[in-house]
């Protein structure tokens, strides 16, 4: 009975990407545990948002590849309508316009693009995979484009970053022709002044903040130089759980979001660090095995999509803390605290599983 | 070729495309891993380095001052911990309603709070120093951002004005400004330790890491003042400094044997524990460091010079020519003028400042010049007090015949109180002069010899003769006690010539005179109205704290005729 209970629980998880999972959400407890100063509220509201995320990958790793692409368009839909929603109704946190009350809870639409748009996308490439003519890729752009703009409106300039880069992975993989990603490249090269006039006088500063950070050592440029000094802090061994200075003292900001990976990198030094870089980079390795070995052309593009996004967000959070990138509002997959990109996260860890097995069962 | 790529393509993912993602991916966790690197293992050494000066600190962990304690034991100078006030600006966001509270259990005005706090910049503000604890316990129950505590120790003086020359007082610092404070700094102050610990962003210590070293308190010191002595002497003297409208006064009380200055005071004082009362005309030390023409209180040492030369006795007879002496161009007068001839006692006992000049010119000048020197004057009185004058004593090479015979009536010489109490104990001692301490003596320390013992006593019984009738200061006399003393009445050296009148009246003396315990000097910067001799201003405050000083000290009295006279007559009597 409980054999077969855990057989249909089972039946669908890929056991590769679920060990991955596992192992990255308990360190992200840990971590949370260590950065939120010992603060057990905090660290059981993330353990059930884990619960509410893992609950959904699951129903997500259960949905049949047919009802995935058929719900593509709604949740696109639904996704617009919530960033429109956010526009007229949201409320501000820290200066931007982001949230959304149920009533329930508080979420972040923007999140839900983030796989919306690449499902979207390859649900529509699908449709087209026998020709792939040029307004085909023009109505994608569009489609990208779309809510991209709706989301640096808020403003969430790392989110619309990253749900830009989602619908690109997916134009790229769908065969985006070389000229007209060049055009684009070059006429975004040529827009790049316009860009930085259209930016917000604080996202200018981050910018250029990352170029000399000492230039306002209390200012712009705290969060990169505390986290480059916590990182430093930890050597090769790290400082131990718990006994990270810069966090515990609080000279660490957003040391329970964005910049968790600062903790993480003062309490367990170099040596935690790699094992993190590895653990992240066999999840994205597994997810980029199953799309290379997906079935359909959706299946394919939204495995690829969905595991470029994750390794995007990776590289962001993890190049924006260690002084590489300018300081933008990405957390660290399953690390940070934050439910709404948790369940965004393992939704589309879900997708891949979906993926994974339901070719599996097709091809018994 | 190109529809076959197309076709390719429109089937399959283009292979090259995914390839181009892997190695992209590749390089993003390869950059990541350098990165990291480069933070936790090549940068490391540096980065440690400015994360721990943002967290360490070494801090002074602060000594406490040592007490101050009279020779009973009796504090007269106590550290007591306090708590200073600071803010940090930068996290002292305070609404208004928080500011009135804070400056309402500071007790400051708002607006002066609200100033110190507009500063952002700074980190570091002191808003009100040295609150007793009761306060600081009010501060910490506001729990506001950014306020802070720093615990400081502050010099509390039980006895005020009292004793606040002898003993001084320590700047906010803790460091020793004047009096005692300044010339036992290094004994009193101790070592301050430091321990390094881990500070918050705000600045609150949250660990303390290590001792690195403990801080030493600094040892108590026992002084050779009576505490009840000087509570006397002081009132005495102030009572008789504002009884005559004096402009200033002091007084020194020495235990002749040991040296030990049982008191001293000056009038006018101020109260150590209240800065708004720190003038230099208050906290000057007048007995230590103001010098003034001694007059008449010079002359005993003018006839024991005269009689350890073997030149004359007691009894012998000088002329004082009705009072008048002319010794160059210049004539010596006596006060008062009864008669032709005195004896030396008489001189003395009288004050005839011609028989004093008479005796000094009959000297050879070195032989005066020896006694007054190792009697300790033109030399400070080595007392280890700060600021001690030495006074003027020219030397007797260049002494012309009319110094000579002014010196000796103590005109032309100039000496502080404490100087001249100093030299007095010589005729307390038989001939000792004892070294100077403000530090109880647990052990005596052999003095110098100045005059011989017979001279001493003879000049004794002299002075003793001054509080008897025909002397001039029968007001010095204490009942139940013989006491010595002579009297000295000089008018003020005003920009060089003497002020006709202002007067500084003085009297020195001994008690008991049988065997000598005290001497107690008294000094009053011109006195106003009709008294105004030393006999008269400064002989009842003589009276008064050498009867309340021997009672004290547990002498036992010499002199059981003049108490029982009073019992006889009386009380009826039972035996003898």
């Amino acid at each position: 009975m409980i054999n077969r209970f855990l057989a249909f629980i089972g039946r669908h998880l890929d056991r590769q990407l679920m060990a991955l999972v596992t192992i990255l959400l308990a360190i992200g407890l840990l971590v949370l545990f260590s950065a939120s100063g010992g603060n057990v509220d905090r660290t059981s509201a993330h353990a059930v948002n884990i619960g509410i995320a893992v609950t959904i990958m699951w129903i997500a790793a259960n949905i049949p590849l047919h009802y995935l692409a058929s719900i593509a368009l709604p949740l696109y839909l639904v996704g617009l309508l919530l960033l429109i929603a956010v526009e007229l109704f949201g409320f501000e946190v820290n200066g931007a316009q982001r949230w959304l009350n149920l009533g329930f809870t508080s979420i972040q639409p923007s999140e839900l693009m983030k796989i919306a748009v690449p499902m979207m996308l390859a649900w529509y490439f699908d449709r087209y995979e026998a020709v792939l003519r040029f307004r085909n890729f023009v109505t994608a752009t569009i489609l990208v484009v779309i809510p991209v703009l709706l989301i640096s409106r808020q403003p969430d300039l790392g989110t619309a970053l990253l749900v830009a880069a989602a619908g690109f992975y997916v134009l790229f993989l769908a065969g985006l022709s070389m000229r007209l990603l060049l055009g684009t490249a070059l006429v975004g090269v040529a827009a790049l002044p316009f860009l930085w006039e259209s930016l917000h006088e604080y996202q200018k500063q981050r910018v250029l903040t990352l170029l000399d950070p000492m230039q306002d050592p209390l200012g712009a440029g705290y969060h990169t130089i505390q986290s480059s000094i916590a990182m430093g802090s930890g050597g090769v061994l790290g400082k131990g759980w718990l006994n990270g200075t810069q966090s515990q003292l609080e000279f660490l900001p957003e040391r329970s979001t964005d910049f968790i990976f600062a903790v993480y990198g003062e309490e367990f030094g170099l040596l935690g660090n790699v094992v993190l870089i590895v653990l992240f980079a066999l999840l994205i390795a597994r997810g980029l095995v199953i799309s290379a070995n997906a079935p359909t052309m959706f299946s394919r593009l939204l495995a690829g999509g969905v595991t470029l996004t994750f390794f995007t967000y990776v590289f962001v959070n993890m190049g924006m803390v260690g002084g590489l990138l300018p300081v933008v509002g990405v957390p660290l997959p399953l690390i940070s605290y934050g439910g709404t990109a948790l369940v965004t996260l393992l939704f589309g860890v879900g997708l891949l599983m979906s993926i994974r097995t339901n070719r599996r069962l097709v091809q018994t | 070729m190109r529809s076959r790529t197309h076709s390719a393509r429109n089937v399959r993912l283009p292979v090259w495309r995914a390839r181009v993602l892997v190695l992209l991916v590749c390089a993003g966790f390869m950059t990541l891993a350098a990165r990291a690197l480069y933070l936790q293992g090549l940068n490391k050494d540096f980065l440690q380095a400015r994360g721990e000066s943002r967290y360490a600190r070494t801090i002074d962990a602060v000594a406490n001052r040592g007490t101050i304690t009279d020779r009973n034991g009796d504090p007269l100078a106590i550290s007591t911990p306090v708590e200073s006030v600071w803010a940090s600006p930068q996290d002292a966001r305070l609404s208004s309603a928080q500011r009135a509270k804070l400056a309402r259990v500071l007790d400051m005005p708002v607006r002066s709070l609200a100033r110190r706090l507009a500063d952002g910049e700074r980190e570091f503000v002191y808003l009100k120093r040295q609150l007793p604890p009761e306060v600081a316990a009010k501060v910490v129950a506001l729990n506001l951002p950014g306020i802070f505590l720093q615990r400081e120790y502050r010099r509390y003086y039980p006895a005020a004005e009292v004793a606040a020359h002898v003993i001084g007082f320590t700047s906010v610092d803790d460091r020793g400004q004047e009096g005692i404070e300044l010339a036992y700094q290094d004994w009193l102050a101790g070592k301050p330790g430091s321990r390094r610990v881990i500070k918050d962003r705000l600045g609150r210590i949250v660990e303390d890491v290590e001792r690195m070293s403990a801080p030493r308190d600094g040892r108590s010191l026992a002084l050779s003042i009576d505490r009840n002595v000087q509570y006397l002497a002081y009132r005495e003297l102030r009572n008789a400094a504002i009884a005559h409208h004096a402009k200033a006064a002091s007084i020194v009380v020495l235990d002749v044997h040991s040296g030990e200055v049982l008191a001293l005071a000056n009038w006018p004082s101020y109260n150590p524990n209240n800065r708004d009362t720190f003038h230099t005309k208050r906290t000057r030390n007048r007995a230590v460091v103001d010098l003034f023409e001694p007059g008449s209180t010079l002359k005993p040492f003018t006839a024991a010079a005269a009689m350890d030369a073997g030149l004359l006795d007691p009894g012998t007879v000088i002329d004082v020519e009705s009072g008048r002496l002319r010794v160059g161009n210049r004539t010596i007068r006596d006060v008062h003028s009864d008669g032709d001839f005195l004896t030396v006692a008489q001189v003395i006992q009288k004050s005839s400042n011609v028989g004093s000049a008479k005796i000094a010119l009959s000297m050879d000048p070195q032989d005066l010049w020896q006694v007054l020197t190792t009697a300790g004057f033109g030399a400070t009185p080595r007392s280890g007090f700060p600021g001690e004058a030495s006074g003027r004593l020219r030397d007797f090479d260049h002494w012309k015949p009319i110094e000579q015979a002014t010196v000796s009536y103590g005109h032309g010489i100039s000496v502080s109180l404490l100087q001249l109490a100093r030299a007095y104990t010589v005729f307390a001692t038989d001939g000792i002069l004892a070294p100077l301490t403000f530090v109880r003596r647990d052990a005596s320390v052999p003095g110098q010899r100045v005059i011989s013992a017979r001279t001493a006593r003879l000049v004794r019984t002299m002075l003793e003769s001054v509080t008897e009738p025909g002397g001039t200061a029968l007001q010095a006399r204490v009942t139940g006690y013989r006491v010595a003393g002579k009297t000295g009445t000089v008018h003020k050296l005003v920009n060089g010539a003497y002020a006709p009148d202002r007067y500084i009246s003085s009297f020195v003396g001994l008690a008991p005179t049988s065997r000598p315990r005290l001497v107690v000097a008294v000094m009053i910067d011109e006195p106003e109205g009709e008294k105004y001799y030393g006999g008269e201003v400064a002989a009842p405050v003589f009276r008064e704290v050498t009867a309340g000083a021997l009672r004290v000290l547990g002498v036992p009295p010499d002199n059981i005729e003049d108490i029982r006279r009073p019992l006889d007559d009386e009380l009826p009597r039972e035996e003898v």
